[in-house]
């Protein structure tokens, strides 16, 4: 991708935030932010997660109202956390978490508060064919009459822009947009971003990947806990740099060299069950597996058949050596299975428990009491001592988890895992949606319990990710399992081929 | 076959309409607060208030429609205070909407017992006269039973297309129906989700009490403790059969009634005298239960029903 080649117009800014702190109780989201933005510019908000990229955009947009400091935009002073005042100035926001109703029409949701509500005809014809004008104008494809609940979610990512654009916004926000996106639809939107800044409007773009940042910005500010630590023209930087400012340091991954496999903790032979059709895999103690595979070919089917979730219709499943008559989740958890699912927040986790009833969600029973009685004294210090130990930033144990960023739960989950010594870990999407730093962190720690002597198996659906940590790889499709290829003997076009079900004799019954 | 006689007869038509009118109205209500959000279980005892309220306005002096006027500000009086309770304060609804029932019900039994402490069997009023509608009513079979009721009859079919146009037509209608499928959305756009909802369940207490005065003030000339028994519940439960839909709500409606008035005609043919008569009072119930079960299977539920929208949260 090229960096843009149109300089950014200078003048009169159209946005101003000034000296803006914010505080959630104990913590501060945002301390003392100061930047401008000018017309026809895309500044990139650059930071870790938790960094207080997103707080500082609700802020601007009226959400949240700033203990301090105040937003100008084109010259006009905007009341405190007031979202109308911000939007009728011309703001819009595309938020990370989608704020669409499913079960209403594209124009129903772009239309909705735009127009006064004693009004006795929403006039779908006419609004409908400004969507469709707009909707050319900016390249952005959609249907205004499908439920925005059978959208994809680029579709409806395309939507909230349209409902920005429809309410002629001039400064749009966009939060971690192409965390959801494939790298396809990735190029879609910058395109459309292009179009749009091409057209005069100012652009903030909120992000952690740093190709990202370089492809689509002029000028990118870091902010580092809350605070505003650089400020950069990314014709005067680079990535590493970028990278160094947003973590404080320099950014290292792990190197993370090969080991040789011990003996297979668990086996599959020919195991047929719900997803799954005829799988033989072996984890070998003091490797990390790789599960390579488009989303929904059986990941979860296999994460759940180890786990004690999917029982297994027919083969041999072996497991230490011996072959369970029940497999329960439970049993798992006894023999020594950790897991850290694919969704931290709804399975990994339980939003409104603090962080110490979250920590202790595997072990109560076991650990934490005795004769059927609590013993939270000794929770909270074995809570305290993962905080502690595996780096959760966090007001204290009796948080809510769902206040901490998706690094830090995730951080708290790992703990959670490892702190039992399992045999077999499982990781499903370990590091989806973390920032450099905590990615680093997971993958450094999963190496860690690899040469301990555990058997883990990685799935992930991201190949760079899976080729430089596992020690081998499968590929999933359609239930089915690749052979596994030892590290470096596998080029990603082949494990491409495998993903697509075109993988040598992938399909020979 | 004496069901096929009963079937056909204008009588049995007309009387499925009268016991409909008043189901209309409260669904009307409880569907509006539902699409913003939020589940009304005052309905109950704000119907025991509006067919208090209505029937006493009138006893009193006022006009007729003076006492529909009654009824309907006691009922949103009611419903301003379950508003308050279960949305800015953002209070457990179920807890919110029995309180008001138990609320609504006693304040109402104690006014009734200090306002007439002497009687024992309560005044009758002039109630609302049917109004034969000329040449519609002409129509056989249909034309009687649909187009010679009182006005409250016609005024509840007004309800559901003025609930059906605002809902599905104008901006306000869209903000409701956001409010209850994704009030942060709703929040985005600037407008307040809490001032949505209390609306919507202000003005869906009104239907609810104009539902009971119905009972009093056109069903029947006077006013007893047990009329509404239990008509609230089945219009939360017509409310899920109608799939959140004002017409589709409104035929349940018509048809819980048929089967009502279906089983007190039954009781007097020949199946009456053998079958005891508590199986046809069950038999209405019963049956929207049924079809609750195969109606209700792909309805699309307002998304953030009983979800309190806290302004801010992350």
């Amino acid at each position: 991708m090229q960096a843009f080649e149109t300089d950014a117009g200078q003048g009169e800014p159209v946005l101003r935030m000034t000296g803006i702190t914010k505080r959630f109780g104990a913590v501060t989201a945002n301390e003392d932010v100061s930047f401008a933005l000018q017309p026809g510019e895309v500044i990139a908000l650059l930071g870790e997660n938790g960094a207080g990229k997103t707080t500082l955009m609700n802020i601007l947009f009226g959400q949240y109202a700033p203990d301090e400091g105040s937003v100008e935009v084109f010259g006009e002073t905007l009341p405190r956390g007031n979202p109308r005042a911000a939007l009728s100035a011309g703001v819009g926001m595309v938020h990370q978490h989608f704020t669409l109703a499913g079960n209403l029409t594209v124009w129903e949701n772009i239309v909705l508060g735009t127009q006064p509500l004693g009004k006795l005809s929403l006039s779908p014809a006419a609004v409908r064919a400004r969507i469709t004008a707009l909707a050319q104008k900016f390249h952005l494809k959609v249907d205004p009459n499908a439920k925005v609940g059978k959208l994809t979610v680029g579709e409806r990512q395309r939507v909230e822009i349209l409902k920005a654009l429809y309410r002629k916004s001039r400064i749009l926000i966009l939060d971690e947009p192409t965390a959801v996106l494939t790298p396809q639809e990735t190029d879609d939107l910058f395109a459309t971003l292009r179009e749009a800044v091409a057209l005069g409007l100012s652009i903030i773009f909120i992000s952690h990947k740093l190709h990202e940042v370089m492809a689509i910005s002029h000028r990118v500010l870091v902010l580092r806990h809350g605070r505003l630590v650089a400020e950069r023209a990314v014709t005067d930087t680079n990535r590493e740099e970028l990278a160094a400012l947003m973590v404080g340091s320099e950014v290292t991954a792990p190197d993370i060299p090969a080991m040789p496999a011990g003996p297979a903790l668990l086996s599959l032979r020919d195991v047929h069950a719900t997803g799954l059709n005829g799988v033989t895999l072996d984890l070998p103690a003091g490797q990390i597996t790789g599960l390579a595979g488009v989303s929904g070919n059986g990941q979860a089917a296999l994460f759940d058949l180890i786990s004690g979730l999917n029982p297994v219709r027919s083969g041999a499943f072996t497991i230490l050596g011996q072959t369970p008559a029940h497999w329960t989740p439970r049993a798992a958890l006894e023999t020594g299975v950790g897991r850290i699912p694919e969704d931290r927040h709804t399975t990994g986790s339980i939003a409104d428990f603090d962080l110490t009833e979250n920590a202790i969600l595997e072990t109560y029973a076991t650990k934490f009491s005795r004769k059927g009685w609590m013993n939270w004294g000794r929770a909270r210090a074995a809570t305290e001592h993962l905080i502690a130990t595996y780096d959760v930033r966090c007001p204290g144990p009796q948080t809510r988890i769902r206040l901490l960023s998706g690094g830090n739960m995730q951080k708290l989950i790992l703990g959670r895992v490892l702190e039992e010594a399992p045999k077999i870990i499982l990781a499903n999407q370990p590091v989806r949606g973390l920032d450099i730093g905590a990615v680093n962190y997971v993958h450094g720690r999963l190496a860690a319990a690899r040469e301990s002597g555990a058997a883990v198996l990685l799935i992930s659906e991201d190949l760079e990710e899976i080729m430089t940590l596992s020690d081998r790889i499968h590929v999933i499709s359609e239930g089915r399992l690749s052979p596994a290829f030892a590290r470096g003997s596998v080029t990603v076009a082949e494990l491409g081929k495998w993903m697509a079900g075109d993988g040598e004799g992938s399909h020979a019954a | 076959m004496e069901i096929i006689d009963i079937l056909l007869s204008v009588s049995f038509w007309a009387a499925a309409i009268r016991i409909a009118s008043p189901l209309i109205f409260a669904t009307m209500g409880e569907l509006i607060c539902e699409r913003a959000g939020v589940l009304n279980l005052g309905i109950e005892g704000i119907m025991v208030a509006g067919a208090f309220a209505g029937w006493f306005a009138v006893l009193s002096g006022l006009p007729l429609w003076a006492g529909v006027g009654v009824a309907l500000l006691v009922g949103m009086t009611f419903g301003l205070l379950h508003a308050v309770l279960s949305v800015p304060f953002g209070l457990s609804q179920h807890v919110v909407g029995v309180g008001v029932t138990l609320f609504a019900t006693s304040t109402t039994f104690f006014i009734y017992r200090v306002a007439l402490p002497e009687v024992s069997s309560p005044p009758k009023i002039t109630a609302f006269q049917p109004v034969e509608i000329p040449i519609l009513s002409d129509i056989p079979l249909l034309g009687q039973a649909l187009f010679n009721q009182t006005s409250l009859t016609y005024a509840a079919f007004l309800t559901v297309a003025l609930t059906a146009f605002v809902l599905y037509r104008t901006p306000l209608g869209l903000a409701v129906r956001a409010a209850g499928e994704s009030p942060s959305a709703v929040a985005a756009q600037g407008l307040s989700v809490t001032l949505i909802r209390m609306g919507a369940v202000v003005v869906g207490s009104g239907l609810m009490a104009v539902g009971g005065a119905f009972l009093t003030m056109s069903a029947f000339d006077s006013f007893f403790f047990e009329m509404v028994g239990g008509r609230g519940w089945i219009c939360i439960a017509l409310v899920v059969f109608g799939a959140w839909k004002p017409g589709k709500a409104m035929l349940g409606a018509i048809l819980f009634a048929a089967f009502d008035a279906l089983q007190i005609r039954l009781q007097q043919t020949g199946v009456g005298a053998i079958v005891p008569y508590q199986v046809f009072l069950m038999m209405p119930y019963v049956l929207s239960i049924l079809a609750l079960v195969l109606m209700s299977r792909r309805a699309e539920v307002p998304a953030a029903l009983m979800v309190p929208f806290n302004k801010g949260e992350r």
